[in-house]
């Protein structure tokens, strides 16, 4: 290894490695599987594509024909005598040049030359449908500020992040307990138990759904958040299992160390158990943010005639209900809706990706 | 905290047996407090609901009217309703031909996320997780403009690698079960990151000796890679079919903002239809037992067939 090092600099164009052929091949399939994921990301992302850009359209924009640029343009006018005109790429022996359309019949047409307004009138025979239009690249960024105002878009934010972060405290509390029941004490019939626990994972929400519905309905719970949160302070099947997963994971030695020097359950709990596993209670608070903030049925059934009380989920849908098709407001909508769960990701992910990657190896 | 520390030590050397069994006595009530919250909410939110829905769909039960058995007039009817039947065989069509792309496409994503030759594994990875994170309302709504038959960018493509009259996808009956599958492919971020943590468990061992044996990388994919995730496979199946079997939301948003397709009449949102708009609790919870059989059926098939291709490495 030392003697390679040394040569090396002696040839700098030449490598000397034994393995440059093996290098050189691992170079080679590494930039072909990237390049086939990166097309492969390409592909799948497509459809976001297409969301900034309509979110970014005008109304009159997406009016006109299909087969316009995906990218929102809008013609160019030149203003002559204080009318407005349309301006359209004529090809003349200076080159192309922009004039403007001036009085518009089937063969010939009166045109303005844009960059030489003085001239006058320049009688043009031939069909001015024929001539493609100047357009100019036109982004309608005041689509944010109109579906913001028009939905009331931070009270439905507020509304979603409350909704979450009750939930997502509600779950960690009780989910850790339960986890920390199952993976540290002696109960008799605790595998029954985790079976059960498990068991409630592949259970299909439709059937417990009417008798909760009736039951919230009968408490006089309907149209208040207690059904969307109250439920997650009993613990979550999926949670618990990550929790007792990672917490199988941590040596008991640390435990028994506490316990000698006289830590009751609670603090070893909150001592030991807790701090050594944040990647896993990101995990869990990413996960349960991100299933709040797109869950859908529960808002819609126990919050309907309620938006003052409606997250985003539910709330958006009412540019299709109230306003007729604005597809470039429910896009722009939709655009915010991400923002706040995607930086989240980003900034969870480290911790996140390995408390999900230690709870994985262990099934 | 001196008293503290020495009292457990010299107890237990005066009276060992006595002490420790109520040490014992004492983990264990612990064990009970800690765990009381799951065993609550299990009684509450699962286990006395399912004996209710049960109970309920042997009554004519409506929102406000006073209950009375009916026998089972509401299992008949399933069986004669004819949107019941529609519905469920517009479920199980969907979730034929979706399940293998739900559980292919995130096979693919994370072999190639775990790739030991991929470039710009972290950005990669959040980039394949984003569509996972679309608000479900946004992320249909998303699909719906990329899918529009004239506008959308898909039709475009198609317009331009010269298919002229790309289908209307979601307007129209015979496309719109793979509009479906294509907007179920954003679906998949969950399955990826499961099964690409348990790719990244798999021993390097086992892909030393292979590469000391000559294997290339596709029969290590397929020799090792693949049965030592098997579990993780399993597990997503499982998964996977109890989600198709409770297909909703897409259904649900598109019958409410696009004109009215009957080939959106999915299981889940007929019973929604019959619960809460029609206010028939009691054959809506025939329907909710009808397709929770369907799906118990399905899973206790897949766990009995699965330690045919199954490997658990800790042998158990």
């Amino acid at each position: 290894m030392a003697t390679a090092r040394q040569t090396l600099p002696q040839t700098p164009a030449y490598n000397t490695s034994p393995y440059y052929a093996v290098q050189l091949r691992r170079f080679a399939v590494g930039s072909m599987v990237t390049l086939f994921t990166c097309l492969f990301v390409f592909v799948y992302l497509l459809p976001l594509g297409n969301m900034v850009m309509v979110a970014l359209s005008s109304q009159e924009q997406l009016s006109q024909t299909a087969d316009q640029s995906i990218i929102p343009n809008t013609a160019i006018t030149f203003t002559y005598e204080g009318a407005e005109y349309d301006v359209y790429k004529m090809p003349t022996e200076n080159g192309i040049e922009e004039w403007a359309l001036i009085n518009a019949t089937r063969r010939s047409s009166e045109f303005i030359n844009t960059a030489n307004p003085e001239a006058g009138l320049i009688e043009w025979e031939g069909s001015w449908r024929t001539l493609e239009p100047v357009t100019k690249v036109e982004f309608a960024w005041d689509n944010f500020g109109t579906a913001w105002d028009a939905i009331n878009f931070p009270r439905l934010f507020g509304n979603t992040l409350a909704i979450a972060i009750i939930g997502m405290v509600g779950t960690l509390l009780s989910s850790i307990c339960v986890a920390y029941a199952f993976a540290r004490f002696p109960l008799p019939g605790k595998n029954i138990l985790f079976v059960i626990l498990i068991g409630t994972i592949i259970l299909p929400t439709q059937v417990t759904l009417i008798p909760t519905y009736a039951f919230f309905a009968a408490i006089g719970w309907t149209g208040t958040w207690l059904p969307l949160v109250v439920p997650h302070f009993f613990a979550n099947a999926y949670n618990v299992f990550l929790l007792r997963q990672y917490f199988l994971t941590l040596p008991r030695d640390l435990d028994e160390a506490a316990m000698i020097d006289g830590a009751g359950p609670l603090k070893i709990l909150l001592r030991v158990i807790i701090p050594q596993s944040l990647p896993a209670i990101i995990a869990v608070s990413v996960f349960h943010f991100v299933f709040a903030w797109n869950d859908y049925f529960g808002p819609l059934i126990y919050l309907l005639g309620k938006p003052e009380l409606q997250p985003i989920s539910v709330g958006v849908q009412i540019f299709n209900f109230q306003y007729g098709p604005r597809p470039e407001l429910v896009q722009a909508t939709s655009m915010m809706a991400l923002i706040l769960p995607v930086i989240i990701f980003f900034l969870a992910q480290r911790f996140f990706m390995r408390g999900v990657v230690v709870t994985g190896v262990e099934k | 905290m001196a008293t503290t520390t020495t009292a457990p030590i010299s107890v237990s050397s005066a009276a060992p047996a006595p002490q420790r069994r109520t040490i014992a006595q004492q983990q264990r009530l612990w064990g009970w407090v800690f765990i009381s919250p799951w065993i609550f909410g299990f009684l509450a939110f699962t286990l006395f609901p399912m004996i209710a829905s049960l109970i309920f769909s042997f009554t004519d039960f409506t929102i406000g009217d006073p209950i009375s058995f009916i026998g089972t007039t509401n299992w008949e009817r399933l069986f004669t309703d004819p949107s019941t039947s529609q519905a469920l065989f517009i479920t199980f069509r969907f979730a034929v031909v979706s399940l293998p792309i739900a559980l292919g496409l995130p096979l693919i994503m994370a072999s190639l996320l775990n790739s030991k030759v991929l470039w710009g594994k972290p950005i990669l990875r959040v980039l394949f997780y984003i569509p996972y994170m679309v608000p479900a309302i946004s992320g249909i709504f998303i699909w719906q403009n990329f899918l529009n038959g004239q506008t959308g960018w898909l039709n475009r493509l198609f317009r331009l690698i010269g298919i002229a009259d790309p289908p209307n996808w979601l307007f129209d009956p015979r496309s719109l079960t793979f509009a479906l599958v294509l907007i179920g492919v954003w679906g998949v971020g969950n399955a990826m990151l499961t099964m690409l943590a348990s790719m990244q468990g798999v021993p390097t061992e086992l892909y030393e000796a292979a590469e000391v044996d000559g294997a290339n990388a596709l029969v290590k994919w397929w020799r090792i890679t693949l049965p030592m995730i098997s579990p993780v496979l399993l597990y997503n199946l499982v998964l996977t079919i109890i989600g198709l079997m409770q297909y909703f939301i897409v259904p649900y948003v598109l019958s409410n903002t696009t004109r009215s397709n009957p080939e959106t009449n999915f299981f889940n949102l007929n019973l929604y239809r019959t619960a809460f708009q029609f206010g028939e609790m009691g054959f809506a919870s025939a329907q909710a037992w009808f397709i929770f059989l369907i799906a118990l059926v399905l899973t206790l098939v897949i766990f009995a067939t699965s330690n045919r291709w199954v490997y658990y490495s800790g042998g158990n």
